[in-house]
């Protein structure tokens, strides 16, 4: 509004314009910083959280400790994966845990029960896995159903699948290592140096450099930001946004069901009631990493720091021996204060 | 004058009961601003996303360079060189300027990685954003990195134009083009308007602001009552005769009631 000329004070309009830019505080510098690199607030807490921790017990900075920290976060960080891509349409998907599971039961159950191939058994799950993801992209772009309603219905549909295909029963470690060792791949661990690293941590790791190439290289990613960000807009620009929302929850489901694949290593065994929490998990991490729920904005990096950020603060918390119920209390509020941070930031561009 | 380049004639468009055309014609000749203007509820909106692809009309016939089109899309009235600015701009605010001028149809690099991996041609895409902006004279914007949401209002309705600009190889629709914007940068609007005419690409506005509208028009179409009044020059008349037609008012000479 400052570059309207005041009609009575001619030329006004360029000395306030120049005044309000070079008077910006310290604090509205800060804003218009985090504005332009919104993951440097989750960067920012993870650096502070490890430096604070790593001076209240000396254990904390061991590779050892660092690096089971990676390991306890990389399932739910793969899923946040998933759950990013969704966040960034505006949407959430609160089945994406359930699907993981339903996934390493169908999984597990093809390669145990059914006699099928390990490998065919793997490539099915992941099919079943696009397939969860097409129906909750059909139900939100043909039935135009709110995806947080969409996915609250099919977590439910999913989770009886899941314990009408398990029967409830767990397929155990030993019979995974004699019947199907290749599903318990990702458990496998290896050293670096004093850091005992799994395979699993290594899929998160590339499957988020993945996305991060597909959303910052090519023309899905610009088009995935723009449908998120206005969606009207991108359909009057020429994106068909109902192709980009369905290819969106479709490469999710896949995640989804590479996570399965990654929590049967870090289980070793298949249980059709693991990981019940994991929808809420990836959530929070996706939040505290930085991407709005409005959609459209934030880094796809933001969740991978968001879920190490969680593992930081159990990890620490653990070790200096405070009950687990501080836990939770302390990633209840770094979600508020990062909903808070993003809402702070957005004011920016009004 | 030479033939029209876009014509419609008959156009007709029923929503339920409501007739929001009624046998439309309209004529755009190459390299002229045609504004369109006429009461709310005149129908123009009707006219131009049917001329835009937004909207099918019922009956009656669109001829571009005097041959039939069908557009079922805004998309096939694009590729058919109709290039639409929308009073809503469809720009996406958090995407850059030069993400924003390519939505929709951004380049791929070209050999292995541009067409197995995808990988956009950042590079292309930036040197012909900067160039079309600069070409528009809107090159105090610097970096064209930025978020759209970061610009005032006439810069995002100049990178709207230019985006336009850049692809409407044979016609621009600008739908209330100034209608958000303060007196100086609806200024530079204006002046982006003539500078893209210059070009020689035709310009349809649709706009409520007689001043502009008689300011840049060389021929003013007049909606009323979901068909075209008449055309009227608007060195002939004035801006109450206009207001006048378009009220109903009063009649042009030579048009009956």
């Amino acid at each position: 509004m400052s570059d309207t000329p005041d009609p009575v004070v001619p030329r006004s309009g360029e000395t306030v314009a120049s005044f309000e830019h070079s008077g910006r505080s310290p604090l509205q510098k800060l804003q218009h910083f985090l504005h332009q690199f919104p993951t440097m607030v989750p960067v920012i807490v993870l650096i502070l959280s490890v430096i604070a921790f790593g001076l209240i017990s000396p254990n904390f900075f061991s590779a050892f400790n660092l690096s089971l920290i990676l390991q306890q976060v990389a399932v739910v960080g793969t899923l946040a994966a998933a759950q990013s891509l969704v966040i960034l349409t505006a949407g959430i998907d609160l089945s994406v845990g359930a699907v993981m599971v339903l996934i390493s039961v169908v999984m597990g159950n093809l390669a145990v029960n059914y006699g099928v191939p390990v490998p065919i058994a793997i490539f099915i799950g992941l099919g079943c896995g696009a397939a969860t993801g097409a129906l909750n992209g059909l139900l939100v772009t043909r039935l135009k159903l709110p995806p947080f309603i969409t996915t609250l219905g099919t977590w439910n549909i999913f989770l009886a699948l899941n314990y009408y295909l398990s029967a409830r029963e767990t397929i155990r470690s030993q019979t995974l290592d004699a019947e199907a060792p290749l599903l318990k791949f990702f458990g496998t661990r290896f050293e670096i140096g004093g850091a005992v690293l799994t395979y699993g941590v290594v899929l998160m790791l590339v499957v988020f450099a993945v996305l991060y190439y597909a959303l910052y290289k090519t023309a899905w990613g610009r088009r995935v930001y723009a449908v998120g960000d206005d969606p009207e807009a991108a359909a009057l620009a020429g994106i068909q946004t109902k192709r980009v929302l369905m290819s969106v929850y479709v490469v999710a489901g896949i995640i989804c069901g590479l996570a399965a694949w990654s929590s049967i290593g870090r289980v070793g065994s298949v249980s059709p009631t693991s990981f019940f929490e994991s929808n809420l998990e990836s959530i929070t991490a996706v939040v505290i990493g930085g991407i709005s729920l409005f959609g459209g904005r934030g880094s796809i990096l933001g969740p991978l720091i968001g879920a190490l950020i969680v593992g930081v603060f159990n990890s620490g918390l653990r070790l200096a021996g405070v009950d687990v119920l501080w836990q939770l209390f302390a990633t209840g509020w770094l979600i508020i204060l990062a909903v808070a941070i993003d809402q702070w930031i957005r004011k920016v561009s009004s | 004058m030479n033939q029209p380049l876009l014509t419609a004639r008959g156009l007709v468009k029923r929503y339920g009961r409501v007739t929001a055309m009624d046998g439309a014609d309209f004529e755009l000749y190459p390299g002229e601003i045609l504004a369109v203007i006429g009461d709310n509820g005149a129908g123009k909106s009707t006219l131009i996303k049917a001329l835009s692809g937004a909207v099918r009309p019922d009956e009656g016939e669109i001829l571009l360079d005097g041959k039939p089109v069908s557009f079922g899309s805004p998309l096939e009235a694009r590729q058919a060189g109709i290039e639409t600015v929308y009073q809503t701009l469809a720009l996406s605010p958090a995407l850059s300027i030069a993400d924003n001028m390519f939505m929709g149809r951004e380049l791929r690099r070209p050999g292995i990685m541009g067409k197995w991996f995808g990988m956009l041609d950042t590079a292309a895409m930036h040197d012909f954003s900067r160039q079309k902006l600069s070409e528009l004279g809107l090159m105090t914007i610097q970096n064209i990195n930025q978020p759209v949401e970061t610009l005032s209002g006439g810069q995002r309705q100049g990178v709207a134009v230019a985006r336009a600009a850049a692809f409407g190889s044979r016609v621009i629709i600008l739908d209330e083009p100034t209608a958000a914007l303060g007196v100086k940068e609806s200024r530079r609007v204006l002046d982006l308007i003539q500078d893209v005419r210059s070009r020689g690409i035709p310009i349809v506005l649709i706009s409520h602001n007689m001043p502009h509208v008689f300011e840049i028009a060389d021929r003013i179409h007049i909606h009323r009552l979901g068909r075209r009044l008449c055309v009227i020059n608007p060195r002939e008349h004035s801006m109450s005769d206009a207001v006048a037609y378009m009220t109903g008012a009063s009649l042009p000479a030579g048009v009956a009631a």
